[in-house]
């Protein structure tokens, strides 16, 4: 539970949101996705994503992806009001295809990668953020 | 595999792995109507590696009653699996008979009438004396503590922790792990960390703001024992700043991280570890499946949900052992290693009941002095329950504890509405017994006890309850955070746990009047163990106390507030 005398307003409003839309997809994540894409199939292998399973802070969540080979991963938050985050492309020259952020998230949402590989063909990761209000462990 | 009658050393084949549990012994006297120590003690050592595992004592020094669940849900692939069994499902399978010290311990019914005949149970004195006993026959087994240590008595909030150090020092653990710990703020585990005689361990404690290990904490510690090289690693709670109030240790940052959990085990193995040990505050779920994700764990010694399981888990290669908590077991793993591999293993779940193990009298003598300061305000008897009134906590919905502590929140704050959080921890008191202050403090310590009131609508309650509900009932264990269910006081709802968040509670009732809560219309709400910061109110063992004096004797009544569906 999360609530004080101050701040059940703000936390209620936030909340709802949380509520509302968890697990949508923005229809601009699919555009943003195809836009990278261009529309081509895409495969699960050659692309690992990072993120944790519950933000500790909505605001700042750590992300990391990694595809060796890759000369281009593109990050989206697909809950987001705008849900490309960044797009990373490594040159010829890169030691290594990684990169690490932190986003922030609007909600519970799926976070999603998509690296270009070295084949010219894609492959994509999903992790499920969880956005929570807090409860009480044991 | 597992033989329940006897210690049986099957041979092993090089792919096999073998194991047996001790349970069988300490189940057989039922029969027999008679425990002795030599009984609860009695192990025939095995193998050449010994673990000690002692896991979420929440400050309880003294030996207590505690009752285990009546319901303890298991969701998805979890349901009807270990640990999500209670009463005669749980006795049956095991086949622990019906009014034994097994079922005393182990299961929730005919509580009171079996308390009054196998008495307390826990006491780290006693406790001590198992060690001694384990370490009598093997020297260098390894203490193993999982933590929720150093919180949950009067005395603990008192001091900061520093009598559960004190005792726990003179118990001689070779590492630890932690949750509740935090909540004494950073600063405080800081300093007693930097002190501690043992390492402090957590490979998922990070510094927050680099997202780096953190410097104090080890991800693991090696041990030469019994000829044999073992890693420990270990595993923080991983939601602590989201289940308890990350304002008081900003600086640290956890999650599951089975990618770095993987990383640690292969970096031991890289240094010759031939046993790999991980001693845990995951809670037993999500140790489950992380045994399942990262290759190359031999034992996992798993606290954090209370569970209490006579026989480990196998997940693989991999034995998941569970200890209960509040003092009332101590498990001992027996090991055998042989050329980097665990060939087999023997296990005994070890129930400290009080009246049976002798207390260690240096250790009695230490929690006597822990304790003097404050002996005045601790035994100060504040009401008494009445002949058929049982207050115990745990059970996923409601227990009888928190109804009463709900009761005190509306009537002392002159609330709608009240929310108790819904934690494991906080000894039963039997029918007939006083109510002591520090019984009170037994069930409601904590670092960020303040009871606050304040309005919410009735969208915002069913907004909470939904949440909560997700972190308890998500079918994925990655995404549950231990605990149970927020207890509710004057409102009353239908719960099905197989949906998704936000679909699983509806009819949500306000009792005093009957009527269905309105999203719109505004209630006022009391609860305590807010995780913001700035929360105002009075402590909710003030609050509790009150309303008890005011009762003078307490009376249950049975709690059909939550309707319960899909299971």
């Amino acid at each position: 539970m999360e609530f004080s005398r101050r701040d059940t307003l703000a936390l209620g409003l936030g909340a709802a949101v949380v509520t509302v839309l968890p697990f949508s997809v923005n229809a601009a994540a699919d555009d943003v996705i195809a836009t990278f894409t261009g529309g081509a199939d895409m495969g699960d292998a050659g692309i690992d994503l990072t993120a944790p399973e519950i933000a500790e802070n909505g605001n700042t969540v750590p992300v990391e992806v990694s595809a060796p080979g890759a000369s281009a991963i593109l990050l989206v938050a697909t809950g987001n009001p705008t849900p490309g985050v960044a797009q990373f492309n490594f040159g010829p020259m890169a030691g290594s295809q990684s990169a690490s952020t932190r986003i922030r998230l609007a909600g519970t949402q799926d976070v999603v990668a998509i690296a270009k590989l070295a084949d010219g063909s894609f492959a994509k990761a999903s992790s499920t953020v969880k956005v929570t209000i807090g409860g009480c462990g044991g | 595999m597992i033989s329940r009658r006897d210690f049986l050393q099957v041979s092993m084949a090089a792919s096999a792995m073998v194991g047996a549990s001790g349970f069988g012994n300490w189940s057989r006297l039922a029969a027999q109507q008679s425990l002795t120590q030599d009984q609860l003690l009695q192990f025939d050592i095995y193998g050449n590696v010994s673990l000690i595992h002692v896991t979420d004592i929440h400050g309880q020094l003294n030996p207590i009653y505690f009752r285990e669940p009546s319901v303890n849900m298991g969701i998805g692939a979890a349901n009807g699996q270990m640990p999500h069994i209670t009463g005669a499902d749980f006795r049956k399978a095991y086949g622990i008979a019906d009014g034994s010290p097994s079922a005393y311990a182990l299961t929730y019914d005919d509580f009171s009438a079996l308390a009054q005949s196998y008495g307390r149970v826990g006491g780290l004195d006693r406790v001590s004396t198992v060690i001694n006993s384990i370490r009598a026959e093997r020297p260098d087994a390894l203490l193993l503590d999982g933590g929720d240590t150093w919180h949950g008595s009067y005395t603990c909030y008192k001091t900061e922790g520093q009598d559960m150090v004190n005792v726990m020092n003179a118990l001689k653990p070779d590492a630890m792990t932690f949750h509740w710990e935090f909540t004494l703020g950073s600063e405080r585990v800081n300093q007693i960390v930097e002190e501690l005689p043992f390492v402090a361990l957590g490979q998922n404690i990070f510094d927050a703001e680099w997202d780096e290990p953190a410097e104090l904490f080890k991800p693991y510690k090696f041990y030469e024992t019994g000829g044999v090289k073992v890693a420990v690693i270990g595993q923080a709670f991983p939601y602590m700043p989201i289940a308890n109030p990350g304002w008081m240790f900003p600086e640290y940052s956890f999650g599951i991280r089975d990618e770095n959990m993987q990383k640690m085990v292969d970096e031991v193995r890289a240094k010759g570890a031939e046993c790999v040990v991980v001693l845990s505050h995951n809670g037993f779920d999500v140790d489950k499946k992380m045994a399942g994700v990262v290759n190359g764990i031999d034992v996992i010694l798993s606290g954090h949900t209370h569970d209490a399981l006579p026989e480990p888990v196998l997940v693989g290669q991999t034995v998941i052992v569970a200890s209960g908590s509040n003092g009332k077991f101590v498990s001992r793993v027996d090991l055998d290693i042989r050329d980097g591999k665990m060939m087999g293993y023997k296990h005994k779940l070890i129930p400290i009941f009080a009246d049976v193990i002798a207390p260690d009298a240096t250790v009695t003598k230490l929690i006597e002095e822990q304790r003097a300061p404050y002996k005045a305000d601790l035994e100060e008897v504040i009401g008494h329950t009445d002949d058929d009134s049982l207050l115990y906590r745990r059970g996923n919905f409601n227990g009888t504890w928190d109804d009463l502590i709900c009761d005190a929140l509306m009537s002392e704050r002159e609330a709608d509405i009240a929310m108790s959080p819904g934690v494991r921890w906080g000894p039963s008191i039997l029918p007939g017994q006083a109510i002591t202050r520090e019984d009170i403090f037994n069930v409601t310590s904590m670092s960020y006890g303040e009871a606050y009131r304040t309005e919410m609508t009735g969208e915002f309650i069913h907004v909470i309850l939904e949440d909560v509900a997700d972190n308890l009932f998500n079918p994925d264990p990655y995404y549950q955070q231990g605990g149970d269910m927020v207890r509710v006081g004057g409102l009353g709802y239908r719960i099905d746990v197989t949906k998704p968040q936000g679909d699983r509670i509806t009819e949500m009732t306000l009792l005093k009047t009957g009527e269905k809560i309105d999203p719109s219309k505004t209630y006022t709400v009391a609860g305590w163990a807010s995780v913001n910061e700035d929360t105002e109110g009075p402590q909710i063992w003030d609050v509790v106390e009150n309303h008890i004096r005011k009762l003078g004797t307490i009376s249950t009544v049975p709690n059909t507030s939550v309707q319960v569906e899909g299971i």
